[in-house]
């Protein structure tokens, strides 16, 4: 063991010490440990959270519960070698992970991936959205209550979604597909027209969901005005991804970076009005409809070709000394890779940045003052996955 | 987007004697990085922050540089005396010498900043640590971008860089008596792998034997 000297016993353990007294001093506030086994919280994630009657007055996240060092373990393997690992992160958006890790191992070597793999990434990460944003819904509506039947129009999709990826992929969550320099296989002309037909079906479904449920009485009763994140505090507090955009922030990587060949297509950038859970709901909703848009126009001039840099070395892959960060858009906001080579056959450094983990340094913002019943639905707003935020 | 050097200057010209320096990243991707003076961190980043629309933080981590052992070969000139032709003479003889130098290792933090304003992006900054064991504290960015929060508090957990002037430094992944470091490269795991559930043959073989040696001790 390292003796660093800094160990120190005498730091604040938990947040909970001293008892907590009301702040007018009369009587004492109840503690509340929502978690690690609360059912929404998609896993195990707890929230300690001090009440005044039903108003929240304090909450302090408790993560680490998923913790194995994914960055450990990625330094002591080959670049190639933590390609699967990457897929367990946010294990609802396989590829886009793939891609962002992709996408920062070939800035740190500058290698070229060929126009038809960069059409095969846009294809599937869209494809990739839309199931994530379609289920974070129905994830959402079952934590207001209705168990069940919105999450299950929801996964009727995503089933379709991630049957193609498990033709193209052979696997359906666990996808490992994208190579530095392209992609691992080609897709058929078959496979290509089975998309065309899944992406021709989603308006219907995203009309027959928004019918159902975008002017729900309920929905709009237990959301709107409830979360509130002013955009000054977003930006500063690193929010990003469709949290973002709902405080009104117009900043999507998709736009800004450019990357892949995503200026190529027309799409907007959807943004909130009023800052609030049913804000983000809706924000979702519409970027299922603009990640249609770029499917459909994918899909029309995805051209024919190779789908691996033909110079890309695949054994023996040693980059040169140097660093690089790389960022994706990913569905939940944005997904970073940042690495450090020393010239050898691993990274020296590989640092996975988390959307999941920075959205939520500004729950105990958002939560405060609002009822302990609304704690669940602003969290299930942040739309996270512990994979990823516990890595 | 400014390259570095601009950065540097607008950064020298409103906070004269900052201490920012270049590192030079050889890779293609081209992101060079400024490296700042940490005593004079925080001024520099509320510069970067406020005047030049660096609003957003994108990721913070920390990087192990360890003690390095370095061997050079040197050639030294040395004074020998020989006997040539039955007389002692002075002469100067040239010898190839190994010698191993010990470069101090140090702890690094890494921020990559953007601008969600100016839609630009990104510029690195880092800050190095005297040395590994003793003096490994850091100003916190905290105060300045409010999501360097919990990233900085990873650092602490995985890394143990101290930082100065964080609201709430506690571990954040690992559990509050755990005694290590993980992300260190000189760490060590502990050896109790007999908790494993399914442990196997030579786990159970090493687990026998420390209990063995165990109540040899006793």
């Amino acid at each position: 063991m390292t003796e660093t000297g800094l160990l120190r016993e005498d730091r604040p353990r938990g947040w909970n010490r001293p008892p907590v007294i009301k702040p007018d001093g009369e009587g004492e506030l109840l503690e509340v440990a929502m978690g690690p086994h609360h059912p929404s919280t998609h896993g195990v994630f707890r929230m300690d959270v001090a009440l005044d009657g039903e108003r929240v007055i304090r909450l302090k996240p408790v993560f680490g519960y998923l913790h194995r060092n994914h960055e450990k373990l990625a330094e002591g393997m080959s670049y190639l070698g933590s390609m699967p690992y990457t897929d367990r992160l946010d294990y609802i958006c396989s590829l886009t992970n793939n891609w962002a890790y992709a996408l920062a191992v070939e800035k740190l070597t500058g290698q070229e991936v060929p126009e038809r793999a960069e059409y095969l990434r846009v294809i599937l990460g869209e494809l990739t959205r839309v199931q994530n944003h379609a289920s974070s819904i129905g994830f959402l509506i079952q934590e207001m209550g209705a168990t069940g039947t919105p999450l299950m129009y929801a996964f009727k999709e995503r089933e379709k979604i991630l049957d193609l990826f498990e033709s193209l992929t052979g696997s359906r969550m666990m996808c490992n597909y994208m190579r530095f320099g392209g992609c691992r296989v080609d897709a058929s002309a078959a496979w290509l027209d089975a998309v065309r037909k899944v992406v021709a079906g989603l308006p219907e479904f995203v009309d027959e969901f928004d019918r159902l449920l975008s002017i729900n009485e309920i929905l709009m009763a237990r959301t709107q005005g409830v979360g509130i994140l002013r955009p000054e505090l977003a930006v500063n507090a690193g929010v990003t991804g469709p949290m973002l955009r709902a405080s009104g922030v117009n900043y999507d990587i998709r736009k800004v970076d450019g990357y892949g060949i995503y200026n190529r297509f027309n799409f907007r950038v959807p943004l909130g009005d009023h800052w609030d859970v049913y804000d983000r709901f809706m924000i979702r909703m519409l970027e299922i409809r603009e990640s249609i848009q770029i499917l459909t126009q994918a899909l029309k001039d995805i051209p024919s070709g190779p789908v691996m840099d033909p110079k890309a070395k695949i054994r023996g892959f040693r980059p040169k000394p140097g660093e690089a960060y790389g960022r994706i858009e990913a569905p939940k906001g944005e997904l970073g890779f940042y690495l450090i080579s020393d010239g050898g056959p691993n990274p020296y450094r590989y640092r996975v940045r988390p959307p999941s983990l920075i959205n939520l340094t500004i729950l105990e913002d958002m939560c405060l003052g609002q009822n302990v019943a609304d704690v669940v639905l602003i969290f299930g707003s942040v739309d996270i996955v512990l994979g990823e935020v516990d890595r | 987007m400014k390259t570095v050097e601009e950065i540097k200057a607008a950064i020298e010209a409103a906070l004269p004697g900052a201490g920012v320096e270049i590192a030079p990243n050889p890779s293609p991707s081209g992101q060079h990085s400024l490296r700042l003076a940490p005593d004079r961190a925080v001024e520099v980043a509320t510069f970067l922050r406020d005047e030049l629309a660096f609003d957003y933080l994108s990721n913070a981590t920390g990087v192990d540089w360890p003690d390095k052992e370095i061997a050079e070969k040197v050639k030294v000139t040395h004074q020998v005396t020989k006997t040539i032709d039955g007389v002692e003479q002075f002469i100067e003889e040239t010898v190839e010498e190994t010698r191993k130098r010990v470069e101090p290792g140090y702890l690094e933090v890494v921020y990559h900043l953007y601008s969600v304003e100016q839609k630009q992006g990104p510029l690195t900054i880092r800050m190095r640590t005297a040395n590994r064991t003793s003096q490994v504290e850091l100003p916190s960015l905290t105060p300045v971008w409010r999501s360097a929060e919990f990233q900085e508090r990873e650092i602490f957990d995985l890394y143990g860089i101290v930082f100065t002037g964080h609201p709430d430094l506690r571990r954040l992944l690992m559990w509050p008596e755990f005694k290590d470091h993980p992300m260190r490269r000189d760490y060590v795991e502990p050896d109790d792998f007999e908790w494993e559930p399914t442990a196997h043959d030579a786990v159970l073989t090493r687990a026998v034997a420390r209990r063995a040696g165990k109540e040899a001790g006793q």
